[in-house]
């Protein structure tokens, strides 16, 4: 007896509707896996044995054993990255020792004896034992220590203080420091810190080099055409995320918020009704190949009575929760667009430096079916932020971001601000695009979404950070209300619609949509909207296909070639990269998992000529002959600059960006 | 019986190094700081012999401006008993360290000091030396086992020297500088950085332990090293043979 296609599919819905997607993951690959072994070694298994009722109720008593073991998702967590990683192998080992725990005696398992080729000694223990893990309680706890998660922890202990009541407050952050994972441009727009700490000014925020001149430019391979600034910058400030973020953690630890930066929330905690309670951060000191090392130490579990997740653009969590609750069709939201930014901080010559000066950049070297530009902002210090940014939907997979950016800073318009100048830091980060069609319904049972990973970037302004930060604060005052006085997290909605936020984002909504028909109706509708509609008109642009279904197959391009590095204005990607500080402990399990291990040589090499290799800011996917020649795909995890670009643009949604230990990851001081 | 052990706040390992543009040294403004990771290496076997048994408490101790605090904070959440910290803006150079050290020791009486073999931004390998030498105590530098023996008041040490391992045996009190194979340092877990919090650190001057700071050394300049340049290729051994006689000048 044999399953056809459709039975796996029956299997793999039931078991999702049965249990979480990590469970039901893991539990359809081993599904399937254990088939695909039954197909290929047909005559090694008595196929009768294996009933399709057979099947539904071993894995629905696997399913119940995970549930009633403490550490179900950990367990899953590090075998589903066994199974990724072992791509060469016939057999699945992990499913094997997994079947072993559970079911040491069942013929089930004695059946996948037979067949897998167990690359693992059974005296490997696994870093998933039943030990268990402390737990603490806080009030609540907000995942991100970035603008949106400070504001909110900000404001719930500003209210605590108005009030006369005490909550406690926790921010966990992945990086090793709060501000180390802080990318941005960026032209401060102060509204939403206005609103929270008026007296910014006098408690020397690092935020003192106000626009001095706001620059549009359309080039061309030679040439710079001037024309009218969009944008309207009287009134901001050209600063350095990182170094604001950094003062606003020291604000928050002043107002007794408790900041753990080193700490990753790697898992969503869930209570019996399916309502969040907090999260549980990553077992450090596992290795490579899942046993504990010497200094293993279980992670802890930071329980909230409300949980706030502000982990930015793209947020792991985040996105696990959307999915769980469908905060998307709740929302009536359409799906989310990226776009992914390259950032370097250069010290250049203080006779070229303008401070305050602010410049944008469109056209060249990007062509027109392909949304992105450039940015150029003088800092103080004679330090200058230039970046360059391409939405994440571009067809073409022979593209390469970072390469154009560095292809951008020869133009000679360009190239006469970085002459003479130095590299002081790099980096790069996907950021939304999406606006105000893609904002998911951001309330859950148990907490709420705020800042960038619920998506309230303005696109025309190239401004999130004050929408962020706003967001956070209505979510604060929501959250004080829930705490104390017994109102209902479901506010939250109703207080964003209610504020600037929607109103801005609502006026921005059809300009970024309307580069869908290419680069000059783009401009077209743009230039109408700013100087006629102003965003009062009746419809509202639809998005075109998701970032990863856009991407054409590569037979339809050529590869563009790309000019070697100089040194000087351009640069190789590891020197880059060793400029933006970032490290991992290298001995730990890869973060970035291969949902289907085999799908990057049968589908993304094949048909899409690898776009990971091209599209990753860091180099973290390579493709190497192994010993009979076959270009393999090899994970460097160690580089990973936590941008999530794969985790968007993967055309078979095959890549899963995790969590890796905290206090990995980039060092951002001034980007 | 006490153990103290020193620690360090430098610039965090990963971090890129700069040089100032006025030549006077790195840039430490906006860089990441964490502590020197021999000084981890020295204080996980000092929290190891504690945990064996054989020792009753581990003192931290850290020298430099308030922002030590946190590094001291760090090592306090890894498990030390308590922190003492010696507060300075001036730069302290491994002898005013030393000097800190011994009086230190004199008010604390520790049987064991154990520092990291070197800060990784000065490199100097000479804080551990010069402290076992104004104390008149044995050393066992860059130690990468070390056994104790509490009844003999002994302590064992593997040293990696250019020759190999020497194994030297120390009366107690001792200094011990470690190197990287010792051992592998904890994590500080989250509900040890909250107890840390509560854990008593003491603050010391210089002027109050009777060092002066008077630097006998001046920096005069620090500059990046030359960058490498591109190799030559050469088409055969006589052409070799004239370069490395005529340029390199080296035969």
């Amino acid at each position: 007896m044999h399953f056809k296609r459709s039975d796996f599919k029956i299997i793999k819905n039931y078991i999702a509707e049965i249990g979480d997607d990590d469970v039901s993951y893991v539990l359809s690959t081993f599904t399937i896996t254990y088939i695909r072994v039954e197909k290929e070694h047909g005559s090694e298994i008595v196929t009768n044995q294996l009933h399709f009722n057979h099947c539904f109720l071993f894995f629905t008593m696997l399913k119940f054993c995970s549930i009633f073991s403490k550490s179900k998702s950990k367990n899953l967590f590090l075998l589903r990255s066994r199974t990724k990683s072992t791509s060469r192998s016939q057999s699945s080992p992990a499913a094997y020792t997994f079947s072993r725990r559970i079911f040491p005696y069942s013929k089930h398992s004695s059946l996948l004896a037979r067949v897998s080729i167990s690359r693992v000694p059974p005296s490997r223990s696994f870093a998933t034992d039943s030990e268990a893990r402390d737990s603490i309680e806080y009030d609540v706890v907000v995942v991100g220590a970035g603008p949106a998660g400070l504001s909110a922890a900000i404001r719930l202990k500003q209210l605590c203080h108005q009030k006369g009541a005490d909550l406690s407050v926790c921010v966990v952050e992945k990086g090793a420091e709060v501000g180390a994972h802080i990318i941005s441009g960026n032209v401060f727009e102060p509204r939403a810190l206005d609103e929270l700490l008026p007296q910014w000014k006098q408690e020397e925020a690092p935020i003192n080099t106000p626009v001095s001149s706001d620059k549009f430019w359309f080039l061309t391979k030679n040439r710079a055409i001037s024309l009218p600034s969009p944008f309207h910058n009287k009134g901001n400030y050209v600063i350095s995320l990182s170094q604001l973020v950094r003062w606003l953690g020291a604000k928050a630890e002043e107002l007794g918020v408790e900041i753990y930066p080193g700490f990753a929330a790697s898992e969503i905690l869930y209570d019996a009704n399916n309502k969040v309670i907090g999260i549980g951060t990553n077992d450090m000191g596992i290795a490579k190949d899942g046993s504990k090392k010497e200094n293993f130490q279980r992670g802890v579990e930071v329980k909230g009575r409300i949980t706030l997740l502000a982990e930015g653009c793209r947020g792991s969590l985040s996105e696990k929760i959307i999915g769980r609750y469908n905060l998307r069709e709740k929302g009536g939201a359409e799906h989310q667009t990226y776009a992914l930014g390259i950032k370097e901080v250069w010290e250049i010559d203080e006779r070229k430096h303008q401070p305050g000066a602010v410049l944008h950049t469109l056209g060249w070297p990007l062509d027109h079916k392909t949304y992105g530009g450039s940015f150029l902002y003088h800092m103080k210090d004679n330090q200058i932020s230039i970046g360059f940014v391409v939405a994440l939907n571009y067809q073409n997979p022979f593209m390469n971001p970072y390469e154009e950016f560095q292809k951008f800073k020869h133009h000679p318009a360009i190239r006469q601000y970085l002459e003479g100048g130095t590299v002081i830091q790099y980096g790069a980060r996907t950021l939304n695009e999406g606006g105000f069609q893609s904002i998911p319904y951001p309330v859950f049972p148990g907490g709420a979404i705020i800042g960038c990973s619920a998506g309230f970037l303005n696109v025309p302004k190239i401004k999130g950070t004050h929408t962020a930060m706003k967001s956070g604060m209505l979510a604060a005052e929501v959250t004080f209300g829930v705490l104390n006085e017994g109102l209902d997290m479901d506010m939250y909605w109703k207080a964003l619609r209610n504020s600037w936020i929607w109103d801005e984002l609502y006026k921005a909504r059809n300009y970024r949509p309307a580069f869908e028909y290419g680069l000059i109706p783009g401009l077209a509708l743009s230039g109408l909207e700013h100087y006629l509609l102003r965003g009062k008109h009746p419809f509202t642009l639809k998005h075109g296909k998701a970032d990863h279904e856009a991407t054409n197959a590569a037979q339809l391009h050529s590869p563009i070639q790309y000019p070697k590095a100089d040194g000087v204005l351009s640069f190789d990607v590891p020197t880059s990269l060793h400029r933006s500080n970032t490290n991992h402990e290298h001995d730990q399990p890869p973060h970035l998992r291969l949902r289907d291990p085999k799908i990057p040589e049968t589908v993304n090499l094949p048909v899409y000529a690898a776009p990971e290799s091209r599209y990753c800011p860091a180099r973290v996917y390579e493709y190497v002959a192994d010993e009979h020649n076959q270009l393999k795909l090899q994970i460097n995890a160690q580089n990973c600059l936590h941008c999530k670009a794969c985790d968007i643009k993967d055309p078979k949604q095959n890549i899963e960006w995790t969590v890796p230990e905290g206090g990995g990851g980039p060092g951002y001081s001034v980007m | 019986m006490k153990i103290m052990v020193a620690i360090k706040r430098v610039i965090d390992y990963a971090v890129k190094i700069r040089v100032k543009p006025d030549k006077s040294g790195v840039v430490t403004q906006n860089v990441k700081m964490s502590m020197n990771p021999f000084c981890e290496i020295a204080l996980e076997e000092a929290l190891r012999i504690r945990e064996s048994g054989l020792a009753s408490e581990v003192v931290a101790v850290t020298m430099g401006p308030s922002q030590c605090l946190d590094t001291l904070r760090t090592g306090l959440a890894m498990g030390a008993d308590r922190g003492i910290h010696v507060d300075s803006t001036s730069a302290l150079h491994p002898l005013h360290v030393a000097k800190i050290l011994r009086n230190l020791v004199q008010i604390e009486k520790p049987s064991l000091i154990i520092l990291g073999k070197q800060a990784i931004d000065d490199d100097c390998n000479q804080t551990g030396q010069m402290v076992a030498g104004l104390l008149n105590w044995p050393q066992g530098t860059f130690a990468s086992k070390v056994v104790l023996d509490k009844e003999k008041e002994e302590v064992t040490v593997d040293r990696e020297v250019d020759d190999g391992i020497e194994t030297v045996q120390l009366k107690l009190p001792a200094v011990i500088t470690t190197d990287l194979r010792l051992n592998q340092p904890r994590y500080a877990t989250l509900p040890n950085i909250m107890k840390a919090k509560s854990k008593p650190i003491k603050k010391f001057t210089p002027q109050e332990l009777n060092v002066e700071i008077k630097s006998d050394l001046e920096i005069v300049e620090v500059t990046e090293p030359p960058k490498r340049k591109a190799g030559v290729m050469v088409s055969s051994v006589d052409e070799l043979i004239e370069k490395l006689k005529n340029e390199a000048k080296v035969i």
